[in-house]
C-alpha cells in the first residue's frame, strides 16, 4: 500500500484539482439529491424525512408533472428527427465538396453555439410574437400569421423551430461520417447504375447507422434537458397555459420558486430514469440497425 | 463484347494536364494492360472510359459509339476497384446481386447470374458471409463476381492486386488469366507492377505524364523498347544503361564506355556521338561475351533459380549480371564480364531507339 502511494503520488498530485471537482461539486450533489428527494426540504429547516412520499405524490397527485411530461416528450419527439434530418440534410449539401467548406461550416455551426444562449431565445420570442418578424413576412403574402407564441397549439411548435436552427452540431458529426465512407462505393453504384434515391438508403444510411445511433442518443438526451430556451420564451412560468412547462422547467420552479428542493430532487431523479430507459432502448434496439465496420461476429 | 476507342483524348483538371491528345485503338476480346508509374494518367483514362470522370477533350467510343456523354451505368461495362469496393453491410450474395437489381433483370435470372458466378469463382461457400468476414483473396473474388454478373461488354480492373500479398498476387494473376480465357471479354487493367502486366496481356501500353511512350506486346515491349523510359520500365532485374560516345570508322561506328575496352558497332542511323546502350542483366556473362570488361563484385543476391551479381566496372558504373543459382562467384571476386552485340539496345540523346543499319539493307 506505502509502494502504491509511494509510486503513484505524482500522478494522484495531477489529479487532485479534477478529483475535488468531481467528489465535490459532481458525485456529491448527486448522493445529496438522491437522499434529499427522500425528504421535505424548504432550504430554509432540516431536510425531514418523508420516504417515498415525493415520488408517491409526484405519480398520483401532481397534474402538473404528467402535463410537464406531455409536453417534454412531444418536444422530444418532434424536435430530434427535425434537428437529424436537418442536420443530415445540410452535411450532404457540404459534403458534395464546396471549396470555402470551412467558412460555411463554420456559418452552420454557428447557431448551435448561440442557440443555447439566453440572447437567441430573446431573439426567437421578437420572431413569433404576433407583430414579429415572422408574421411581417407572412403578411407581406396576404398571411395572417397566428401569435405564435402566446397561442398554446403552437408555441411549442416554435420551440421545435428552433431546435431544428441548431444542426450544427450533429452536422458536423454527420459530415465527418460522410467523409468517411468510401468514394468507390458510389462509384460502384455508379457504374451498376443506381439510382440516387436507392444510393442513399441502400448505402449512405446503413453505413451512417453508427453516427445516425450516436447522434439520436446524444441529440435526444440534450432534448430531454432542455431549459434555457424554454424558460426565456416562456417568461419562465411555462405558459401559454403550460403549453412550454417543459420538464426542466418545472423542476427549475419547484426548486428555485418554491424552495421543494426535496420534491425537485425527486423530479430530478425521475428524469435521470427517464433518460436512462431511453438511451437503453436506443442501445439495445442498436444491434438490429446498426452496422460496425470492424464488429466482430 | 466490344472494342474501345481514344481518339485525342486530353483530360484537365483546371490548369493541371493530366493527359494530352492521347490515341488508343484497343480490340475486340483483347486483354490491355495500362502500366506506367504513379500519375503517369493511367487510372484517369481507365476512369473517363468507365464515365467517372469527364472528358475534358476528344471522343471515347465502345462498340463504334460515342459515349463522352453517356453516363457510367449505360455504357454496359463492369469495374474492378483496387479498395474491391464492396458494400460492407451485405452478405456476399446481396453484394453480387445488388447491381443486377438496378436493371430490369428477373430475380430468377438474378439467381442464376449470381450461383454462377460464385461457381466460377468458386466463392458458393462464402455467399452469406459479410466482406469483414472474407480474406482478402476473397474480397477479390467477390469484386470480380461482381463484374461478371453483369455479362458487360468490357472490364474494367483498376490496380485490383495491389491491396493482396505476394503470393496471393500470383495466384490471383494465373486465376483471371483463365477467367479472361473463359469469357474472352475485352478487358482493360491498370496496374504499376510491369510483372503483372507482362503475364496477362495481349498488349501493354506504356504511359508517362499523360502520354503512350508505348503501345505493344509484352515481347514487343521487351525486345524493342522504343524509348530508354520502356528500357527501364519493363523487365525486372532492371536493364543495365551505359552511357557511350561514338566515333564513325570506315567500317562501322566505334564506341568508347567508361570502365571498358573501345569495341566496334554496327553502322547507326545517326550522328549522333552520345548514346546510351541497354543491355539486360540476363544477356550479360561472366566471362565471355563479343565484348568484355573487367570490374569487381559488389554484391551477390541468391534468389535461388537465378543469383544476381552487381559487378563495378573500373569506372565505378555498377552492372546487374542474372547468373545461374548455383553461381561460384564471392563478393570481391574479379571478374570478367562480356555481352553480345545483338543484345545491345541502342538510344540517341534524346532517349528514343535507334536500330543498327542491317547489312543487307547497306547492300542496296
Amino acid at each position: 500500500m506505502k509502494r502504491f502511494f509511494a509510486r503513484n503520488a505524482p500522478a494522484y498530485v495531477f489529479l487532485l484539482p479534477w478529483l475535488i471537482g468531481f467528489f465535490l461539486l459532481a458525485l456529491g450533489p448527486i448522493l445529496a439529491s438522491l437522499y434529499l428527494s427522500f425528504t421535505r426540504y424548504d432550504m430554509v429547516s432540516a431536510p425531514r424525512w418523508i420516504g417515498w412520499g415525493n415520488y408517491e405524490y409526484m405519480f398520483t397527485r401532481d397534474r402538473r408533472f404528467w402535463k410537464a411530461l406531455e409536453v417534454t416528450f412531444t418536444y422530444v419527439a418532434l424536435a430530434v428527427p427535425a434537428r437529424l434530418i436537418m442536420a443530415l440534410g445540410v452535411a450532404m449539401l457540404l459534403d458534395k465538396g464546396l471549396r470555402t467548406i470551412g467558412l460555411y461550416r463554420a456559418i452552420f455551426y454557428l447557431p448551435s453555439l448561440l442557440g443555447a444562449s439566453i440572447a437567441i431565445a430573446i431573439l426567437w420570442r421578437q420572431l413569433f410574437a404576433a407583430d414579429g418578424v415572422v408574421n411581417q413576412v407572412l403578411a407581406m403574402v396576404g398571411i395572417q400569421g397566428a401569435s405564435w407564441i402566446t397561442d398554446p397549439d403552437t408555441s411549442l411548435y416554435t420551440l421545435v423551430v428552433l431546435a431544428m436552427w441548431q444542426f450544427g452540431s450533429p452536422m458536423l458529426i454527420f459530415l465527418a461520417g460522410l467523409r468517411g465512407i468510401p468514394r468507390d462505393l458510389y462509384e460502384a453504384a455508379e457504374i451498376d447504375g443506381t439510382p440516387r434515391w436507392r444510393q442513399f438508403t441502400r448505402i449512405t444510411l446503413p453505413l451512417l447507422a453508427p453516427v445516425i445511433f450516436f447522434n439520436l442518443v446524444l441529440q435526444t438526451i440534450d432534448s430531454f434537458k432542455t431549459f434555457s430556451s424554454a424558460f426565456i420564451i416562456s417568461n419562465g412560468t411555462g405558459a401559454p397555459a403550460d403549453s412550454l412547462l417543459f420538464y426542466t422547467v418545472y423542476l427549475f420552479n419547484e426548486a428555485f420558486k418554491f424552495f421543494r428542493m426535496g420534491y425537485a430532487s425527486a423530479l430530478a431523479w425521475f428524469l435521470l430514469v427517464i433518460i436512462a430507459t431511453f438511451t437503453a432502448i436506443a442501445f439495445f434496439t442498436s444491434k438490429y440497425w446498426v452496422h460496425y465496420e470492424n464488429e466482430r461476429d | 463484347m466490344a472494342g474501345l476507342t481514344v481518339r485525342n483524348v486530353g483530360k484537365r483538371y483546371g490548369a493541371l494536364s493530366i493527359i494530352q491528345g492521347l490515341n488508343l485503338d484497343i480490340h475486340d476480346g483483347e486483354f490491355l494492360v495500362l502500366v506506367g508509374p504513379s500519375g503517369c494518367g493511367k487510372s484517369t483514362l481507365l476512369r473517363m472510359i468507365a464515365g467517372l470522370e469527364d472528358i475534358s477533350e476528344g471522343t471515347i467510343s465502345i462498340g463504334g459509339k460515342v459515349v463522352n456523354d453517356l453516363p457510367a451505368s449505360k455504357r454496359e461495362l463492369s469495374m474492378v476497384f483496387q479498395s474491391y469496393a464492396l458494400y460492407p453491410h451485405m452478405s456476399v450474395r446481396k453484394n453480387l446481386a445488388f447491381g443486377l437489381q438496378n436493371f430490369k433483370v428477373s430475380s430468377a435470372e438474378v439467381e442464376r447470374r449470381v450461383a454462377e458466378a460464385a461457381r466460377i469463382l468458386q466463392i458458393e461457400q462464402l455467399m452469406d458471409r459479410k466482406p469483414r468476414q472474407l480474406s482478402g483473396g476473397q474480397k477479390q473474388r467477390v469484386a470480380i463476381g461482381r463484374a461478371i454478373v453483369r455479362e458487360p461488354q468490357l472490364f474494367l480492373f483498376d490496380e485490383p492486386l495491389s491491396n493482396l500479398d505476394a503470393e496471393l498476387r500470383v495466384q490471383m494473376r494465373a486465376e483471371l488469366a483463365s477467367l479472361y480465357a473463359r469469357l474472352g471479354t475485352t478487358m482493360i487493367y491498370v496496374t504499376h507492377d510491369q510483372v503483372e502486366a507482362m503475364t496477362m496481356a495481349s498488349r501493354i501500353v506504356v504511359l508517362r505524364g499523360g502520354k503512350i511512350e508505348q503501345l505493344g506486346t509484352p515481347q514487343e515491349l521487351y525486345t524493342r523498347p522504343q524509348n530508354l523510359f520502356v528500357a527501364g520500365f519493363i523487365g525486372s532485374p532492371k536493364i543495365n544503361m551505359l552511357q557511350a560516345r561514338t566515333t564513325r570508322g570506315s567500317d562501322g561506328s566505334v564506341v568508347s564506355v567508361a570502365g571498358m575496352p573501345d569495341f566496334a558497332i554496327p553502322d547507326l542511323p545517326t550522328d549522333d556521338q552520345a548514346l546510351t546502350l541497354c543491355v539486360r542483366p540476363s544477356s550479360l556473362r561472366v566471362g565471355n561475351g563479343e565484348v568484355k570488361g573487367d570490374g569487381t563484385i559488389r554484391l551477390v543476391e541468391y534468389l535461388g533459380s537465378e543469383t544476381l551479381l552487381h559487378i563495378a566496372l573500373s569506372s565505378g558504373q555498377v552492372l546487374l549480371v542474372s547468373d545461374n543459382g548455383r553461381t561460384p562467384y564471392r563478393m570481391g571476386d574479379p571478374v570478367t564480364i562480356g555481352f553480345d552485340l545483338p543484345d545491345l539496345h541502342y538510344f540517341d540523346s534524346t532517349g528514343q531507339r535507334i536500330e543498327p543499319i542491317q547489312k543487307e539493307s547497306q547492300a542496296q
